[in-house]
């Protein structure tokens, strides 16, 4: 049919070949695929269900059990809008409740559960950093045989076979090494594994441990207990070499109740007051109302001489000592307000004795209590780990599974643990980086982060809770429990089936899923916290083990004493950028551990901070820098473990020194007979703080309990009275929200919690070690610490400072640009993309808290890398001036709630900013100064509050409270 | 009279003399001084695009500021080399207004100097910024992007005017006195480039007494405009500081210390630079010792007004009470930078009274000594104030060091180079010598403004 016009396409049309009318009538065109051969029904299904598969494969990666948001009751994840999940963090055997921030089944940001007794809402700064290993590119992301590639099913295959029971028999042969371990659910695989191979054994080690204490207790109660402390009911606090508020912290809870009891709100409430007795200036050291400086060894002879003077030990009364009488005194003074403590690097003869001075002054149960300790085969754990070197020198041992930790790494140097490690003819091991420890063994596999992995774990007082994941493994990575159940043949495989149907099964059918979702949800399996135990302390066994024991003489030259590295641990967070830019909280000093000397044996050996010396101990040798530290017992160097990973990823390898090199199995913490040759070279230590004196400027205020008993107004008076006046009318901020921060002096302990709370939630670069040597680090809130005092032995204060959002900022009106204004609600708002960077505004800082991006600091970031940023807060450019918002993100995401609410305002304390959240001390409070009412406007008016350098009439919002210190009037 | 004409000008030269021994020099091959000099600074001026290329694909990071050291060489630099460009306009524009006739013959060299120098000066402000390429953000420019206006409260933005403003009206200065000289070398080009190019920039003078009339009284204005600014754009870098909050910068006395620190500064690199082209040129007759003379005597008096400005500066540190003050004055003197401090004393304060002494005055090896080192003695007075402040402010905690990075090192050497070049490449083509005002000094002339008195 033709009709109309005719219009042809192509030429072969107008001639209307065969092939075109071919053309026309078939479906697809030619070189369209069609199924080839006869299509069928069967084939059909086939492609539909593999395209479905490939779908499935490449989707996301959130796990696929059941895993409960906890505070938002929403399953369904609203782009944009975070979702809250409770997990936990175990370290050393003791598990930390957390809640983690999860944008789009990502975890970005970890905070504390404020149901969870060890974390009471708030974070250590290693727990903050935790988001940052699981996504560190450096961690282990393949099974490796042999050091060549393989694959999971790879070991399950050589695991079905290897761990036969016709070819192990009852496993006599085989060993299993562990870090110590809280976990219910890996505790009932243990079991099964060693009811399948009653021949081998499990055992447990970790270089800071709880050894002693655990002897101690054994040694006064006749079996070990695990103690807790109950600091809010403690007016008189004794330390033996115990850093509570630092890196022995077992529990935030004791930061927490002690610094409640630091913060007197009126002249009239009671304040404790705390003795420190150590060797390394610690933080317990700084917040100490009285120090004493003494070596390791010495503290033995002060606590018997205590445990004398108090009656409660038998035996000739210590001659007369000024300090010694008076704490004797102020303890007796206070019968069952007291609290002694052993820290965990003294003997378990210390541990005894505390125990007993706690029962003669009649703290236990009150300011002591104890629970039997979960296992009573706990042995000491360095005897275990010997006993297994001796079994593998000998060749006893066929299979050696490792399961976490880095023991090639941490074993006492004597050991040749590594060495050893060769003589099983099969090493297999689960670690989280490919470390020392996995070198040469026949299995490496990947172990899965804690973000990412089912698990459980009990707190210090026996509170359980699950470790929910955040996000599929990343690298494939598997759990300990997981690893022992395909070993052992469980009937679980996946961890979370083990998690869950171990705890299923402990609780009543009808109850038990509701009981799991609760646990779940709230990060805490209620009811579950160890029995209180009371048991008697027996002085005649004590004074046995002293006489036993006894303390060796204090031996002539220089002893040495092994720290916990700030940063790193026991070497675990080596690769931690976060950790190892975060200043040390005493020396400052980042990106380096050094030798700790005092000043008066620095310059009796010639040694100034920066010299290289070589420290050897028998024939164990390292070289390493020295750094003077005031306040350090003469005659003792103190090394910080951890660093100087060989085998490590980029950011730590080689960081610092090998002090693991020097700890022998009879010298664990401390011992006598450490040589020091200078070398005459000398090393660059990158420290933040240089100065460390105030120069008499009123930048801490502080004043004694009596001097503000007699003058409640002495900040005031302390400082010049000023009457500003202004040539022109200054804006008010008196309408609306107005945001402020009061910050505690009193309170804060120091602990960094901030700096890397801030860190994470703001996403701020770390530069290296040769940008900090140029002060170029990018922290937007710094602990200043400032010595007060003679150098030998002086006082120690902390300032957390941030921006002060000044309502005069300087930085403001000297901006060309005005990329830095003011915002109504009185903050100093940074707009990055207007910046050029011309520093002026950090120039014009009294309080130095900007920060410029010198460089590109986010440059060469992995993948992997980058999915640690909070997408709430801009990442920032080079050359662009950056600085403290008070976490202007969150407060803007409560604003807006509160509109999309229909409220109009805002509650006290429902912005909470990053580094609030996570002070273990709750030294920093935010909220709205118009609002009389709240607690952050009662701070600012408080009588110890004041104002940083308010002199220069910036009027910041940020105000501090002034210092309180409780010492005892005998010994002023 | 006479006597002092003698001394401004030898040999008693004929007219024709000097515009003979002023175009020669344009005219004819330069000697091998010149292209030595001129390889070098080359060169030194390619070390400064590499320089700043550098900077800006790295950033800021690769000089050594910090924190809280935020300013160091770079601003040092431009306060040096703003000040450098000082003794230009107050040569041209007051010494022409207080009608001192011994000005003529080097007020074409020091404005050419002025000139370069600011434009080295510019170039630190600009790159020192962290991203070079949203600099222009700093103009005033109605923009539909960002739809805003600079802060005009940030003395940085009175930088900016002040700066391009004393830049343009210094060019303006030095253009209009050039051209008359610039139709003397168009009317005695041999070649037809030269007198194209003469011949266009000469902007078709032919020295009626109707452009002599328009040309006296253009120029007259011109002076009257630069006068000010010779004291404002110093003045306002020093707002730079002064306007701010940190102790050592927050001071009233700094608009006339640093005006007082640039003419001294200004000068001593004109008697640097004259004492050098005099010498290779053989301009002994027209740049004289009268001269050179009177501009050791100028330096000596700034740099005694420099001297009592360190003075007064330590005494109100010490009479304020402000312990802030206090601190940082004596942090300058016996702190970690007080090499710097007591390097700026010496050369600024100390070894100019040496022209005292006429014998010093007439020596020219020792003056050229001196102008050196009152120049590295200027840059240290800048140095001092900018990073002694900063290193140590308000909170000891913060308190830190400076250390220059080798890109500070050649970033700084490149813009001598650069300031080299540029004055170089005057010299070879522009007449350094004004010929025509200088015509007015020799016995019985008269200068601008002196034939209607």
């Amino acid at each position: 049919m033709k009709t109309g016009r005719q219009y042809w396409r192509s030429l072969e049309q107008l001639a209307g070949t065969p092939r075109f009318q071919e053309w026309l009538r078939r479906e697809f065109p030619q070189g369209a695929p069609e199924l080839a051969g006869q299509g069928s029904r069967r084939r059909m299904l086939r492609l539909m269900a593999a395209s479905l598969g490939l779908a499935g494969l490449t989707a996301c990666r959130r796990p696929v059990e059941n895993i409960l948001p906890s505070s938002r009751g929403s399953e369904a994840i609203v782009p944009g809008v975070p979702n809250w999940y409770a997990t936990s963090m175990t370290v050393g055997g003791l598990s930390f409740g957390l809640l983690v921030e999860s944008h789009d089944g990502r975890p970005t940001k970890i905070e504390g559960n404020p149901r969870h007794p060890s974390s009471l809402g708030a974070t250590t700064a290693h727990a903050q950093a935790a988001v940052l290993s699981l996504y560190d590119p450096d961690r282990s992301t393949r099974v490796l045989r042999q050091g060549r590639a393989a694959s999971w099913d790879g070991f399950e295959a050589f695991a079905a076979q290897h761990f036969a029971a016709a070819r192990v028999g009852d496993g006599a042969r085989i060993r299993f090494l562990s870090e110590t371990a809280c976990s219910p659910s890996l505790e009932a695989v243990r079991r099964h594994a060693l009811t399948r191979f009653p021949g081998a054994r499990w055992i447990e080690y970790e270089p800071l441990n709880q050894d002693q204490a655990l002897a101690g207790s054994e040694i006064a109660y006749g079996a070990p207990h695990v103690v807790r402390f109950h600091f809010d009911k403690a007016d008189m606090v004794v330390s033996l070499d115990h850093d509570f508020l630092g890196l022995d912290a077992l529990s935030l809870g004791w930061i927490r109740q002690f610094s409640r009891r630091r913060t007197a709100d009126s002249p009239r409430e009671p304040m404790n007051r705390l003795y420190a007795v150590e060797s390394r200036f610690s933080m317990t050291g700084a917040a100490a109302d009285h120090r004493l400086r003494l070596r390791p060894s010495e503290v033995r002879r002060f606590g018997e001489d205590l445990a004398r003077a108090l009656g409660a030990l038998e035996g000739p009364a210590p001659s007369p000592n000024r300090f010694l009488d008076a704490l004797a005194r102020d303890l007796k003074a206070s019968r069952g307000r007291s609290l002694v403590l052993a820290g965990p690097r003294q003997p378990a003869e210390v541990h005894a004795l505390a125990h007993l001075l706690n029962q003669a002054l009649g703290n236990t149960g009150v300011t002591v209590t104890c629970s039997r300790a979960p296992r009573d085969d706990a042995r000491l754990q360095i005897r275990s780990l010997q006993s297994l070197a001796a079994e593998l020198a000998a060749g006893q041992v066929e299979t050696l599974v490792v399961l976490g930790g880095n023991p090639a790494f941490t074993a006492p140097a004597d050991m040749g643990f590594q060495g050893l490690m060769r003589k099983a003819r099969y090493n297999v091991r689960l670690g989280l980086e490919e470390d020392e420890t996995s070198a040469g063994a026949e299995w490496h596999l990947p172990e899965a982060h804690f973000l990412e992995s089912w698990g459980d774990g009990r707190a210090l007082d026996g509170t359980a809770s699950i470790q929910q994941p955040l996000i599929e493994p990343l690298y494939g990575g598997r759990t300990v429990a997981e690893v022992v159940a395909v070993i052992s043949g469980y009937k679980d495989r996946r961890a979370y089936d083990i998690v869950r149907n171990h705890w299923l099964a402990g609780w009543p059918v009808r109850d038990a899923e509701k009981n799991w979702r609760r646990a779940l949800h709230d990060g805490v399996v209620s009811g579950s916290s160890f029995p209180e135990a009371r048991p008697a302390a027996d002085a005649s066994r004590v004074a046995a083990a002293l006489q036993s024991n006894p303390a060796s003489p204090v031996a002539e030259g220089l002893e040495i004493a092994f720290t916990p590295g700030w940063a790193t641990w026991d070497g675990r967070y080596a690769n931690n950028g976060w950790l190892q830019e975060a200043p040390d909280p005493m020396t400052r000093l980042t990106w380096d551990n050094a030798a700790l000397v005092s000043p008066a044996t620095a310059s009796r050996l010639g040694l100034a901070t920066g010299d290289l010396v070589r420290l050897s101990r028998g024939r164990h040798e390292v070289a390493a820098p020295v750094l003077v530290q005031p306040g350090h017992a003469d005659d003792c160097v103190s090394v910080p473990l951890g660093y100087g990973r060989a085998m490590c990823g980029r950011v730590g390898r080689n960081v610092g020194f090998n002090a693991f090199l020097l700890r022998t199995t009879d010298a664990l913490w401390s011992a006598a007979g450490l040589e020091l040759r200078r070398t005459g070279r000398t090393a660059r230590l990158a420290l933040t703080q240089n100065h460390h004196n105030m120069e008499g400027r009123p930048l801490i205020l502080a004043a004694t309990l009596e001097e503000y008993r007699k003058d409640p107004k002495f900040v005031a008076h302390s400082k010049p009275h000023l009457e500003p006046f202004s040539l022109h009318k200054e804006p008010s901020y008196d309408r609306g929200n107005q945001w402020g921060m009061a910050i505690d002096l009193s309170a804060c302990v120091g602990c960094n919690a901030c700096v890397l709370a801030c860190q994470a939630e703001n996403n701020i670069p770390i530069v290296g070690k040769q940008q900090v040597l140029r002060g170029r680090q990018m922290h937007w809130i710094r602990v200043d610490r400032y010595y007060q005092g003679s150098p030998e032995d002086p006082g120690a204060a902390v300032q957390p400072v941030t921006c002060q959002q000044c309502e005069n900022a300087p930085c403001e009106n000297v901006c060309p640009v005005a990329a830095t204004t003011h915002s109504p609600e009185g903050l100093n708002d940074m707009a990055y993309n207007r910046c050029v960077g011309t520093r002026y505004c950090s120039n014009n800082c009294p309080y130095k808290v900007r920060r410029f991006n010198f460089l590109d600091f986010h440059k060469g970031l992995s993948e992997a890398g980058k999915m640690v940023f909070n997408p709430d807060v801009t990442v920032r450019m080079r050359g662009v001036m950056e600085k403290c918002t008070y976490c202007v993100q969150r407060i803007e995401e409560k604003k807006i709630k509160a509109r999309r609410e229909g409220r109009r305002a805002i509650g006290d304390g429902e912005i909470q900013t990053a580094c609030q959240q996570a002070c273990p001390a709750g030294a920093i409070v935010f909220g709205d100064i118009n609002d009389p009412a709240s607690r952050v406007a009662g701070l600012r008016n408080h009588n110890r509050g004041y104002g940083l350098l308010e002199e220069l009439n910036t009027k910041p919002r940020t105000t501090y409270l002034a210092r309180l210190r409780n010492p005892n009037p005998e010994l002023a | 009279m006479s006597g002092i004409n003698g001394a401004l000008i030898l040999g008693k030269p004929a007219l024709g003399d000097i515009t003979a021994a002023v175009s020669g020099i344009v005219e004819r091959k330069p000697p091998r001084a010149w292209y030595v000099a001129f390889g070098i600074s080359a060169a030194l001026t390619l070390v400064l695009g590499a320089m700043l290329a550098h900077l800006v694909t790295t950033g800021v990071g690769v000089w050594g500021n910090n924190q809280p050291v935020g300013w160091a060489w770079d601003i040092t630099n431009f306060v040096f080399w703003i000040g450098i460009g000082h003794a230009g306009t107050l040569i041209s524009a007051i010494l022409f207004l207080l009608r001192q006739r011994w000005r003529t013959s080097i007020n074409r060299a020091a404005e050419a100097m002025t000139l370069f120098a600011v434009m080295c000066a510019g170039i630190f402000p600009l790159f020192h910024v962290g991203r070079p390429w949203r600099a222009y953000w700093l103009l005033p420019f109605p923009n539909a992007d960002l739809a805003m206006w600079p802060n005009f409260r940030s003395p940085l933005l009175w930088d900016v005017f002040a700066v391009s403003t004393y830049a343009t009206v210094s060019a303006l200065f030095w253009y209009v006195g050039l051209i008359p000289d610039l139709a003397t070398l168009r009317d005695r080009a041999s070649t037809r480039i030269r007198q194209v190019v003469y011949g266009v920039l000469s902007l078709g003078w032919r020295g009626s007494a109707r452009h002599w009339r328009h040309y006296e009284m253009a120029y007259l204005l011109l002076a009257g405009l630069s006068t000010p600014l010779v004291i404002s754009v110093h003045s306002i870098v020093s707002f730079d500081f002064a306007v701010s909050v940190i102790p050592g910068w927050h001071t009233t006395i700094f608009p006339p210390y640093f005006v007082a620190g640039a003419i001294f500064s200004g000068f001593a690199m004109v008697v640097t630079l004259m004492i050098l082209a005099r010498r290779v040129y053989r301009l002994e007759n027209l740049v004289t010792m009268k001269h050179l003379d009177n501009m050791c005597k100028v330096m000596l008096a700034t740099g005694m007004i420099v001297g009592y400005a360190y003075a007064v500066e330590f005494f109100t540190a010490f009479f304020s009470g402000n312990p802030y003050e206090r601190f940082v004055f004596v942090n300058r003197a016996v702190g970690p930078y007080a090499w710097a401090v007591w390097i700026m004393f010496t050369c600024n304060v100390i070894v100019p009274q040496v022209f005292w002494l006429k014998r010093a005055r007439n020596c020219i090896p020792l003056m050229f000594v001196v102008s050196i080192l009152i120049n590295v003695g200027m840059w240290f007075e800048r140095f001092v104030i900018i990073v002694t402040s900063l290193h140590r402010d308000y909170l000891p905690s913060s308190w830190g060091y400076f250390r220059p990075t080798p890109v500070d090192i050649l970033t700084f050497a490149g813009s001598i180079g650069l300031f080299l070049t540029l004055f170089l490449l005057f010299v070879r083509f522009l007449p350094m010598i004004a010929m025509a005002e200088v015509k007015g000094v020799v016995a019985g002339g008269k200068t601008h403004g002196e034939a209607k008195a």
